[in-house]
């Protein structure tokens, strides 16, 4: 009965494959909260997140190789979130930041598509969980060849011209941190991915616009977004 | 048909009730107590519904900015916090407020895309009972609830059975109640929901689509009380199941 199946990588190390387990952390990039301003002290937030800010990109979400990256049927277009994932290797449970490489796999990128949203207070699935909006590839790289993976650049490009210059450092909690804080209360299981925050400011691509993005040592990924299909109702 | 799943003697079986307990698919008779309960079948994607009974609304409305008119409240879980019947829940000794919920989970059996209320219950499966627990201690303003509070490691119960769609004529007249050591902690009726399956259906379906395994839990009517270590929990839907958990300690885990 189970469908799913991870996204076909290349992974040349244990597990071998992903599980198809995505979660994200949002507002993990300090500027992105910061950008809040007092807004993350009053309604509805009433304070700035104590734990990590999680959430799910369900089996629907993931992209196949090859697929079209196809634009939703509501809202302006696609916000192109593009975070560090991080792929874990052996079961993760309670992992302390300072043995947080013990569990890790490796690196991949993940390409958080959502319709953009302008409040947080709640888990925003419409907008979060929509078919196809989840792109995770186009490898896995090991810790070892990857370096230090709070200090890669990501960089965006709509159409060519540079939409957004930014990097996995200034994390609220970076990768050890964050692993330690999300295993605290669940397990993360190998072949899982969590990403590990999409840097503020974000750009947002519409039908017709051609996207690129990359994560220094990791890869990249381009797509032209394609019209919403006009399916049957079934 | 009822259907299960646990391990035993080495090796994970289909079950089905039997008046000494489970046969296995094999022949084997058992007590409940004998073998290992699983969910009842491989779990997709954990759909979860916040407040959609009225009555839970209610219940809440002093804490409440939403009212019963906006979209429905939902939220996804990851497959790690899923356990089967007769398991073990951790309460971390730091809270004050960890409670149950009793809730209809409604299993897809065929995938859903774009479909309409009117067609949705054919995409239907099974249903089975869920205890979904929730520590309010954690709970914070951003996405909310967030995972700390609803997506621990065996904080989602499902089971025992799975009952095939058709053995239920009406899956909006069925009775929910918890137990807790006996005692009658909550009680609801699942025509109380807010959103109905057909319209949670039609909902969910706009955006993502449903595949085979997806879970839809649908709630749950007031009557959440907090639990301590020890503390046996009995989620129980008419005709559906009756769903046992224990409440255990940090010490359990080693912590």
């Amino acid at each position: 009965m189970n469908m799913r199946s991870g996204p076909a990588i290349d992974m040349p190390m244990r597990p071998w494959r992903l599980s198809g387990v995505v979660y994200g952390a949002l507002l993990n990039h300090a500027p992105a909260l910061a950008a809040l301003g007092d807004a993350a002290n009053a309604a509805p937030y009433k304070a700035a997140p104590k734990a990590p800010v999680l959430f799910v990109k369900p089996r629907n979400t993931l992209l196949s190789a090859g697929e079209p990256v196809v634009a939703p049927d509501e809202g302006d277009g696609w916000q192109v979130g593009v975070s560090l994932g991080i792929v874990i290797g052996h079961t993760a449970c309670r992992v302390a930041a300072s043995s947080a490489s013990e569990v890790i796999a490796g690196y991949t990128m993940v390409v958080d598509f959502s319709v953009p949203h302008e409040s947080f207070y709640r888990p925003s699935v419409r907008f979060k969980a929509r078919d196809g909006s989840c792109y995770v590839g186009p490898r896995v790289v090991s810790a070892i060849d990857l370096g230090d993976p709070n200090a890669l650049a990501i960089t965006v490009s709509v159409d060519g011209d540079p939409a957004q210059q930014s990097s996995t450092a200034n994390m609220i909690r970076p990768v050890e941190k964050l692993l330690a804080d999300v295993t605290d209360f669940m397990t993360l299981a190998p072949g899982d991915v969590l990403m590990l925050g999409v840097p503020h400011g974000a750009p947002v691509v519409r039908v017709g616009q051609r996207m690129r993005a990359a994560i220094a040592g990791v890869g990249m990924f381009e797509a032209v977004i394609q019209p919403a299909r006009r399916r049957e109702v079934a | 048909m009822k259907t299960g799943r646990v391990a035993y003697a080495g090796a994970i079986h289909a079950a089905c009730p039997h008046e000494r307990g489970v046969r296995l698919a094999d022949g084997r008779v058992l007590t409940e107590a004998d073998v290992v309960w699983l969910p009842p079948f491989e779990v997709g994607t954990l759909i979860a519904l916040g407040l959609n009974y009225s009555d839970h609304v209610k219940e809440l409305s002093k804490e409440l900015t939403i009212t019963t008119k906006d979209e429905p409240l939902v939220f996804l879980k990851g497959p790690g916090a899923v356990i089967g019947h007769r398991g073990f829940t951790r309460r971390p000794a730091d809270v004050t407020f960890m409670h149950y919920e009793c809730e209809l989970a409604v299993v897809v059996g065929q995938p859903a895309h774009k479909v309409r209320a009117a067609d949705a219950m054919r995409h239907v499966a099974g249903y089975t009972v869920c205890n979904d627990y929730a520590i309010r201690d954690y709970l914070e303003n951003w996405y909310r609830p967030n995972l700390r509070v609803k997506n621990r490691d065996g904080g989602t119960v499902l089971g025992p059975w799975l009952v095939d769609a058709e053995d239920i004529e009406n899956p909006h007249d069925l009775t929910l109640r918890t137990l807790v050591n006996g005692n009658v902690t909550q009680q609801g009726h699942t025509g109380n929901m807010i959103n109905d399956i057909p319209a949670l259906i039609e909902y969910l379906s706009a955006f993502m689509t449903l595949q085979p395994g997806d879970v839809i839990l649908t709630g749950t009517p007031e009557g959440v009380v907090n639990v301590n270590v020890g503390d046996e929990v009995v989620t129980e839907i008419e005709g559906i199941g009756s769903l046992v958990n224990t409440i255990v300690g940090d010490d359990a885990f080693g912590r």
